[in-house]
């Protein structure tokens, strides 16, 4: 009996980038993100999303975020989370971006969302509720409101994106910690490659400015206490960093298959060439020095995207800005790209935005679909003093302007995982 | 979409060839461990109990397949300060089934084995109790582990750095669903030249915090019996019951299972997923098709398929839909139905790859588990549930059906 698959060419099925909607620090939408990016201004500030007087890292990258201007209603602003609002604005502007909506077939049509920490900021606060601020551990059902089991499973805001985008085909949740936001687009890119849909609807959110996930990094020092400067207190790569910024938004693409998108004459950001992810196997907190995972990871993505080192224009680094992120993720670069890891332009972002966990590798590859877009390199912003170990052009405060065939975009999170995408140009002769 | 195919896909290796089972591991509220576990569904044992983790006196639901286990008998001491219940248990299944494999990724080349793992509510005690820190005591009371504890990829995380694999590392939610999206997941990875992968869910974190939340589905069992807590496909089915554990799987390339002369339990042979439309839209629910892709996707008919492994929600709706779209499929009791999960209750991330667990173990031994002896089937004219006692049978594919609340459907067909 001959499957379906035998009529299917062998040729592997190519996936571009149609579509971008982002919430970011510093403005809702792509063309203020770009604006902000560009400009090297940095989106970060003391917290006012809660009092956090009592803690120890008391600034953050947060979204002016007003729900109703977003255009949710007053029920959706009411059972939602604010992960899942930022989810449903950034899929809605992407959806719109790529004027997909009407040529879509529900069926091959699909939803994958990442994130850290879920809807953490609805539990903290209704945990307060139903424990009487913690007096109780036998929690009370009387007083909990009727959305904690969407609140519970983040899969959620999956649902929602999906009965949005009246998609039918595969639909789920990537959940890899820091990661999140780059493996979810890869995996996405694999079921279409894979022939179970031809349109994903995919990026990654994550709110998660609360007084539990600022107490968790606060617990490992991890997060910058520079409180006294918060609009410079994220410094990738300069010698006097001394942790994240803890950031929030989201950013979702429309990914859809090369020959669907080219029939229906669609605009093309970018080509995902290639991706892949590694465990480091070491720590669920800490990085073996040496950079071997990430640069594996790195080195796969290559091969997928058939490129060479010297073929990467651009590398948007994860660049946190902690002590030994930056340091290890140098290594990575030098190991995986040896000697063109010097001649590269390396840039973080987080240092304009933050860190914004789950969401941030989806707002990187947003930034790397919009620097092949507009050729132009996002800055390193804050970067004054360079840390000698950290000793690659990270492209200080200032954007450059430059073709870019081909951008690299890592990532490294707790649970040990180190993660790389390939973007490609359009324009780009594919390999 | 056949294996031999798809070759450039998720990674940038080379391999391909049908992916085969070499490993299991069990950890589930009537049995921990392979073994253990298959004779409790055999004989029709069940797990689901009255809890008596916390006093559930004052909740609308006192009913689970809770897994208690002595932590210090099966953990090293300096894992369980870091640990929730859950990543404990997938620990152990971990530990299992890579024994079980007779494969040990220390000895294996770098980047050459790697996790998949399905999540849901991630380790909700440990949060619960940092909750609790945070607000009794303040936020310098919070744990130091806190951090990764809770988040949802937690159990991968753990597992690759205990048994050392560095190759690709990912976690999926689909509640229920997740469980073989994780499979098909490993899968690819395997097909791209990872030499091994471990996949599945392991899940299950019972507190009163998590209780509260799953509560607020609207489809748990308020039944105080736990013989009739939860009787998928019965006219009386008022419900599920929540439960803990799951199953994790060792995933290799049949070529290589074959060189390293590996036990074969079966093959994964196909799969898809698919999602409901919003409620009231008027279209047809995305099961039928799950079923239908994952058979194509195998390159099979309905009538190659011995046993079906349902989904068995426990919600009149729920089952009244998967008794319809399987007599549609398979044609009137064209087919075995069984659902273990009877036993167990619904282990969220975890009940799905349990259920392949027991397709394999059914594929192996010629039989198959049966549904609670309680379960009267008010579906008889559609569906061939078997119930009460195990069912001897040749078997040679079986399919497992998983459904996630929020509108998720996967399939799976495991061949031996």
């Amino acid at each position: 009996m001959p499957g379906i698959s035998e009529q299917r060419p062998r040729e592997p099925r190519r996936v571009v980038v149609t579509g971008v909607g982002v919430v970011a620090p510093g403005g809702i939408g792509t063309k203020q993100y770009w604006e902000l990016l560009t400009s090297g201004t940095t989106a970060t500030r003391t917290i006012s999303l809660f009092d956090a007087t009592p803690f120890r890292s008391r600034i953050a990258a947060e979204c002016d975020f007003d729900p109703i201007a977003a255009g949710l209603s007053r029920r959706e602003i009411r059972r939602w989370d604010r992960t899942t609002q930022f989810a449903v604005v950034a899929a809605r502007e992407a959806l719109a971006d790529s004027g997909a909506v009407g040529e879509m077939d529900p069926h091959r049509t699909g939803v994958m969302l990442g994130t850290a920490c879920g809807m953490t900021q609805s539990l903290d606060r209704e945990y307060a509720v139903v424990s009487d601020q913690g007096a109780t551990w036998l929690v009370d059902e009387e007083h909990a409101v009727p959305y904690l089991y969407d609140y519970f499973l983040p899969s959620s805001m999956a649902t929602e994106i999906a009965w949005m985008a009246e998609a039918e085909g595969p639909v789920g949740v990537v959940s890899t910690g820091c990661t999140s936001g780059l493996d979810v687009v890869g995996h996405a890119v694999d079921l279409v490659r894979d022939g179970m849909a031809d349109v994903m609807v995919a990026g990654a959110s994550d709110a998660a400015i609360s007084p539990i996930t600022v107490a968790c990094f606060d617990a490992i020092k991890a997060t910058s206490p520079r409180n006294d400067e918060p609009e410079s207190a994220s410094r990738p790569f300069d010698r006097t960093r001394n942790g994240f910024v803890l950031g929030e938004g989201a950013a979702v693409f429309v990914l859809e298959e090369y020959e669907h998108a080219r029939r229906r004459g669609a605009h093309v950001y970018a080509e995902v060439a290639g991706h892949a992810s590694r465990c480091n196997a070491y720590s669920m907190t800490g990085l073996r020095s040496d950079g071997k995972e990430m640069a594996d990871a790195i080195g796969a993505a290559l091969g997928q995207a058939r490129l060479n080192p010297h073929d990467i224009d651009y590398v948007n680094a994860h660049g946190s800005a902690t002590k030994q992120n930056d340091r290890h993720e140098t290594a990575a670069f030098k190991l995986s790209l040896g000697r063109h890891a010097y001649d590269v332009p390396v840039s973080s972002i987080k240092s304009m935005i933050g860190h914004s966990l789950g969401a941030i590798c989806s707002l990187e590859v947003a930034a790397c679909a919009l620097a092949i877009e507009h050729s132009v390199i996002p800055p390193t912003a804050n970067l004054n003093e360079p840390d000698p170990e950290c000793d690659l052009d990270f492209v200080p405060l200032v954007a450059r302007e430059r073709e870019l065939g081909a951008v690299l975009s890592v990532a490294s999170g707790f649970g040990g995982f180190q993660s790389a995408i390939v973007l490609t140009s359009p324009g780009r002769k594919a390999a | 979409m056949t294996t031999s195919t798809r070759t450039v896909s998720g990674d940038a290796g080379t391999g391909s060839g049908p992916v085969v089972v070499t490993g299991l591991g069990v950890a589930a509220p009537n049995g921990l461990g392979v073994e253990e576990y298959w004779r409790a569904a055999l004989a029709g044992r069940s797990g689901i109990a009255p809890i008596t983790r916390f006093d559930p006196a004052g909740y609308s639901v006192r009913i689970a397949g809770q897994l208690d286990i002595e932590p210090k008998k099966h953990l090293p001491g300096r894992l369980l300060p870091q640990t929730d219940h859950m990543t404990r248990l997938a620990l152990i299944a971990a530990e299992e089934a890579l024994a079980d494999a007779g494969a040990d990724p220390k000895e294996m080349p770098a980047h050459a084995a790697g996790v998949v793992t399905a999540a849901s509510g991630g380790g909700f005690e440990f949060g619960q109790r940092e909750l609790e820190a945070l607000w009794s005591k303040g936020g310098n009371h919070v744990s130091a582990y806190q951090s990764f504890a809770w988040f949802y990829p937690v159990n991968t995380g753990q597992v690759s750095i205990r048994h050392d694999m560095r190759g690709p590392g990912s976690a999926l939610v689909a509640e229920q669903a997740g469980g073989l999206d994780a499979i098909s997941k490993a899968c690819r990875n395997v097909r791209a030249g990872t030499a091994l992968m471990l996949a599945g869910g392991v899940d299950g974190s019972l507190c009163p915090w998590s209780l509260v939340c799953m509560t607020k589905s609207g489809r748990l069992s308020n039944a105080t019996d736990p013989d009739r807590a939860y009787l998928p496909f019965d006219a009386a089915a008022s419900g599920h019951v929540p439960g803990e554990g799951g199953a994790l799987l060792v995933l290799e390339a049949r070529a290589a299972a074959r060189e390293r002369g590996a036990r074969i339990l079966g093959e994964i042979a196909g799969y898809a997923s698919t999602f409901d439309p919003r409620p009231g839209s008027g279209r047809e629910p995305g099961l039928r098709r799950a079923v239908e892709l994952a058979l194509a996707d195998a390159r099979i008919t309905a009538a190659d398929v011995d046993v079906v492994f349902a989904d068995a929600a426990g919600v009149p709706d729920l089952d009244r839909i998967e008794a319809a779209t399987l007599a549609a499929v398979f044609g009137p009791r064209g087919v075995p139905v069984t659902a273990p999960k009877s036993l167990t209750g619904r282990l969220l991330g975890g009940g799905a790859s349990l259920d392949v667990a027991s397709a394999l173990l059914g594929l192996r031994d010629g039989v198959i588990p049966p549904t609670a002896a309680a379960v009267h089937c008010a579906y008889a004219d559609e569906i061939d549930l078997v119930t009460g006692a195990p069912r001897e049978a040749r078997l040679g594919t079986a399919l497992i059906v998983a459904r996630g609340y929020g509108g998720f459907n996967s399939a799976l067909v495991v061949r031996r």
